[in-house]
């Protein structure tokens, strides 16, 4: 009985990693064949059907315009996720550039990246990614390098620990003795111990790079108010919520919400299973 | 060659002298002791002899010359544990394979199953590993070995069968063997001579 229930409780688990992993793939290809079948026509004003709720039609309903709530949260969600893959991608870049110069490149330029790290650590990201964007202009460029200047430095860390850690053990010594050179040991013992933690470092930062991203642009320091963005949409809804119009809010943020809890739950995951001691 | 330790010295950072004036030489094929109470400094003695610290006085040389500081280390030494000496990550074939293609009769002999070579070290048991660990350290390019409590942690049946392959190939080769071990029952049975450190 107490076994049985035990047994239920572990295939429970692994059906839940595979359910959350799928849905975030589902997402994804959701908004991508979306963004496909979509065009600008299909967010066209449309002055017949304004402030619709929520239909079989327009399945989350239209706005004051009359677009088409459901084609307009697809596009800018897709847009959100570009700007969210390229920022991510780029942080996770100089991250791992600079994690590895903090622990190869000897005592000085261990202590200037680590100083950088802590002071960036210590101010909240939300506020320096504003300020770089608002001092880059704005728009997508802005977005994008406020994303990638400000969430690097925990991956860094991680980065920049690991290295350390792997490069004092005792089998990378032995390796040397072994006569194996330098570049070798890299390759073969040094960077597969860092790619697990560098995927999951780059995953867990994609779904913070898009709400970040939705939360500058909705302060209106972002995109601007021409692109189909998330953050746009919800700034503008804020308007039309006293007069009733829950939907135009409601639908776009659950599906930014979705989207988001869904990559952290499957990076989070992902973290526990490769490093099950360290939670 | 003849190995040589020239009046050596080490400490580590600011704490005191470890050990001043240490001199001795090994012949090739010959066995040495080393034996000392705990914490005298004869894991750190075994660490200089293999490349793995430098001294701070003194020298190791091997056939009058100094020991390179790149490639093959003829020095080799096994640590007392395995666990930390291979890399979690590989297959046990392939830390076989990095001191170069370990002869077959060596492996039959210090009974490595083939089945073992597809395993990670988390698949092994310690006694298991401490035997890849040896054959590593005994490739071809080995003039010496350095046994630091090589097999303290294994039960004698294994303890006897590790060192019956050790000394087997030793003698072929010519290779000269530095133990060191609380155990003195072992030492007196392997040794040509023991010194004290
Ligand atoms: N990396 C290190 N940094 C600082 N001190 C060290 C380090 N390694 C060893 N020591 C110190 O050096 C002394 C000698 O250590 P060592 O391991 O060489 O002793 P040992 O003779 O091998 O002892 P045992 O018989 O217990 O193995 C000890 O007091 C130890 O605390
Ligand atoms: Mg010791």
């Amino acid at each position: 009985m107490n076994l049985s229930f035990k047994g239920k409780l572990s295939l429970n688990r692994r059906q839940r990693t595979i359910l959350e992993i799928g849905a975030a793939l589902g997402f994804i290809m959701a908004i991508i064949i979306g963004r496909f079948m979509l065009d600008e026509g299909s967010i066209g004003t449309n002055l017949s059907e304004r402030n619709l709720p929520p239909s079989f039609e327009h399945f989350f309903g239209t706005d004051w315009l009359g677009r088409d709530m459901f084609a307009r949260t697809i596009m800018g969600l897709s847009l959100s996720m570009g700007v969210g893959l390229a920022g991510a991608v780029s942080s996770a870049a100089i991250a791992l550039v600079l994690g590895l110069a903090a622990a190869t490149l000897g005592k000085t330029a261990d202590t200037i990246i680590s100083w950088l790290i802590d002071l960036f650590l210590s101010v909240p990201h939300l506020v320096t990614l504003i300020l770089i964007s608002f001092a880059l202009g704005g728009g997508f460029k802005g977005i994008v390098f406020g994303i990638a200047l400000t969430h690097w430095p925990s991956l860094a860390r991680v980065i920049r620990a690991e290295v350390m850690q792997v490069r004092s053990a005792d089998y990378v010594h032995i390796s040397r003795k072994m006569g194996k050179p330098r570049t070798w040991i890299a390759i073969h013992h040094i960077i597969p111990h860092l790619i697990p933690q560098f995927l999951i470092g780059f995953l867990l930062m994609f779904p913070h790079a898009i709400l970040h991203e939705a939360a500058v642009t909705f302060l209106g320091l972002g995109l601007s108010p021409h692109e189909p963005a998330i953050g746009i949409i919800l700034s503008e809804s804020m308007k039309y919520l006293s007069s009733g119009l829950w939907w135009l809010a409601f639908f776009p943020g659950l599906s930014l919400l979705l989207v988001v809890r869904s990559f952290d739950a499957v990076g989070e995951r992902l973290r526990v299973l490769m490093d099950p001691a360290r939670t | 060659m003849q190995l040589d330790a020239k009046n050596i010295g080490f400490r580590y950072g600011k704490s005191p002298w470890l050990f001043k004036g240490i001199n001795f030489s090994m012949q090739p094929g010959e066995v040495v002791g080393l034996k000392g109470p705990s914490g005298t400094g004869k894991t750190t003695l075994c660490r200089i002899l293999a490349g793995y610290e430098k001294p701070l006085e003194g020298k190791v040389t091997l056939g009058g010359k100094a020991l390179p500081e790149i490639g093959y280390h003829p020095v080799q030494m096994v640590f007392q544990h395995p666990e930390k000496a291979v890399n979690p990550r590989w297959k046990m074939g392939k830390t076989l394979k990095e001191g170069g293609r370990p002869d077959d009769d060596l492996l039959a002999r210090l009974g490595i199953q083939q089945e073992w070579l597809e395993r990670l070290p988390n698949e092994l048991s310690g006694g298991e590993l401490q035997r890849f660990c040896v054959a590593r350290a005994l490739g071809p390019g080995t003039r010496f070995l350095i046994a630091d409590e090589m097999t303290t942690m294994l039960d004698a049946i294994t303890q006897a069968q590790i060192w019956h392959a050790v000394l087997h190939l030793a003698e072929k080769r010519k290779m000269g063997i530095l133990v060191v071990s609380h155990d003195a029952k072992l030492m007196n049975r392997l040794c040509d001579r023991v010194i004290e450190l």
